[in-house]
């Protein structure tokens, strides 16, 4: 029920005052109202839920929070086993 | 897509299940609020990914479950009469109040429409002036404000035929339910991200310094639930009952602002019952009295209705963290999805629902896979 989708906003648009914009999603366009993001602009991400963009993706945390996962564990692999290519033999991974 | 995808990445995953290992020193219970976060939990296997002791219980945030049967067939009664077009969000439809669902009441003749957005229903009302278009207005703060939108256009544009039935439910007041209960279990939570976009994060703070508990505001994504069960486990070994928010890409402490300000005009706190739980103060939303002329519950007159629960549902336990799907006797047997017996069942959302579609009535104990442990040669 709390399901929101981010998409990007591909145009926007003024329906009886409201601003509205048109959002894909993956292969998907739907309608969307961007009352509640008077920021969002085209090209951006925007979460939306029940038809109502309810906020901007911010790309920079994204990133960030992404990062944060890659570098995760990376001390213990450090801690891994040398592989000895010769004596492993067969092709690189 | 982006956004998503790169959040489901398996290796990733395993990196962060490898960390809370690392970090966690002693048994953990976990709960989850939002029954997306549960159907996501269940869906992807999430709490078998987990290392033994961290145990993930399913909190009461499916807004459909909670929904009181009284009012499921306060709905059914209004979907019923001649003048009223009844929409409502495609979840709700399946749900059996006391005589069939709104699929029965449309296959009768009733006017039943699935709407993708609130605003749908003014478009409806615009084409049909002489019907009452009536939208089952549920749900949790992430609701509220399309719902609020709804109502202020209509009361702005002087639209008289549309009316909501509302049955809005706050999440922090569920929390605070959850943790006064003697027989609590639950020792940190993973906060609902799509609610405190709309209303940020500052309502838990004092939750978390009251109760001694840590809430880390988490996202939908596997990797998004495993990082916030690994913040989740962090600031329990440090024993920090503070407030961190995972889903930063998403949301701030304060929410959306525009957003609060619309259901601040159209809505107040009220009591509200909860389905399996009973009634919670001030938990839920009502419109403002200024908004009554589109209040269904005002306009249709629907008599006394009288509703029983089976003895033997256990869901009021289940939402609180207490029990699980499978210390039901009735789960997976007499309950199952196509013949619900209670909240936790009714939708997708429920945790013995979602147990239901992912196959965990059919097994008691998953076998585990060996996906979570490291390798002897090193971490993927």
């Amino acid at each position: 029920m709390c399901l929101a989708i981010p998409g990007r906003v591909i145009e926007q648009f003024e329906r009886q005052g409201m601003r509205m914009a048109r959002v894909q999603f993956g292969g998907i366009v739907r309608e969307a109202c961007l009352e509640y993001v008077p920021d969002a602009q085209i090209g951006q991400y925007v979460l939306v839920h029940v038809g109502f963009a309810i906020s901007v993706v911010d790309e920079e945390e994204a990133r960030r929070t992404y990062e944060l996962l890659e570098q995760m564990d990376q001390l213990s692999e450090l801690d891994a086993p040398e592989v000895d290519e010769a004596r492993a033999g067969g092709k690189p991974q | 897509m982006k956004y998503l995808d790169e959040y489901r990445d398996g290796k990733l995953a395993q990196k962060v299940v490898n960390e809370i290992r690392k970090v966690q020193t002693r048994p953990w219970v976990i709960m989850e609020v939002c029954g997306g976060q549960t159907h996501s939990i269940v869906k992807h296997g999430i709490d078998f990914l987990l290392p033994e002791g961290i145990e993930l219980v399913h909190g009461p945030g499916c807004p459909v479950c909670v929904t009181p049967l009284e009012m499921i067939d306060k709905a059914h009664a209004i979907a019923r009469q001649q003048e009223v077009i009844f929409c409502s969000f495609g979840d709700m439809l399946r749900v059996p109040g006391s005589e069939g669902d709104l699929f029965s009441i449309k296959s009768q003749g009733g006017d039943v429409r699935i709407v993708y957005s609130p605003l749908d229903c003014i478009k409806i009302a615009r084409a049909n002036p002489d019907k009452m278009v009536v939208f089952f207005a549920i749900g949790f703060e992430t609701t509220a404000p399309a719902n609020a939108m709804l109502v202020w256009r209509a009361h702005q544009e002087g639209i008289k035929n549309v009316s909501v039935l509302v049955s809005h439910v706050l999440v922090p007041p569920a929390i605070s339910f959850i943790l006064d209960s003697s027989q609590n279990r639950v020792q940190g939570f993973l906060g609902p991200g799509h609610v405190c976009t709309i209303v940020g994060y500052s309502d838990y703070e004092p939750i978390a310094e009251r109760y001694h508990v840590p809430i880390v505001i988490t996202g939908f994504e596997p990797l998004d639930l495993l990082q916030g069960t690994l913040m989740t486990v962090r600031l329990l070994e440090a024993g920090r009952n503070v407030v961190e928010n995972q889903y930063a890409r998403v949301l701030g402490r304060e929410g959306n602002r525009a957003a609060q300000k619309l259901v601040e005009d159209v809505f107040e706190v009220s009591d509200r019952k909860w389905r399996g739980v009973g009634n919670i103060p001030a938990s839920g939303l009502q419109l403002r009295s200024q908004f009554r002329e589109h209040d269904a519950e005002r306009l249709f007159d629907v008599g006394e209705i009288d509703t029983k629960e089976p003895e033997i549902c256990i869901s009021g336990q289940i939402l609180r963290g207490i029990k699980k799907p499978h210390d039901c006797t009735a789960f997976g047997t007499l309950c199952t999805p196509q013949n619900p017996l209670g909240a936790t069942m009714v939708s997708a959302e429920g945790s013995c629902a979602a147990y239901y579609t992912y196959g965990r009535h059919l097994k008691k104990e998953p076998e585990l896979v060996s996906i979570a442990a490291p390798s002897p040669g090193g971490a993927a």
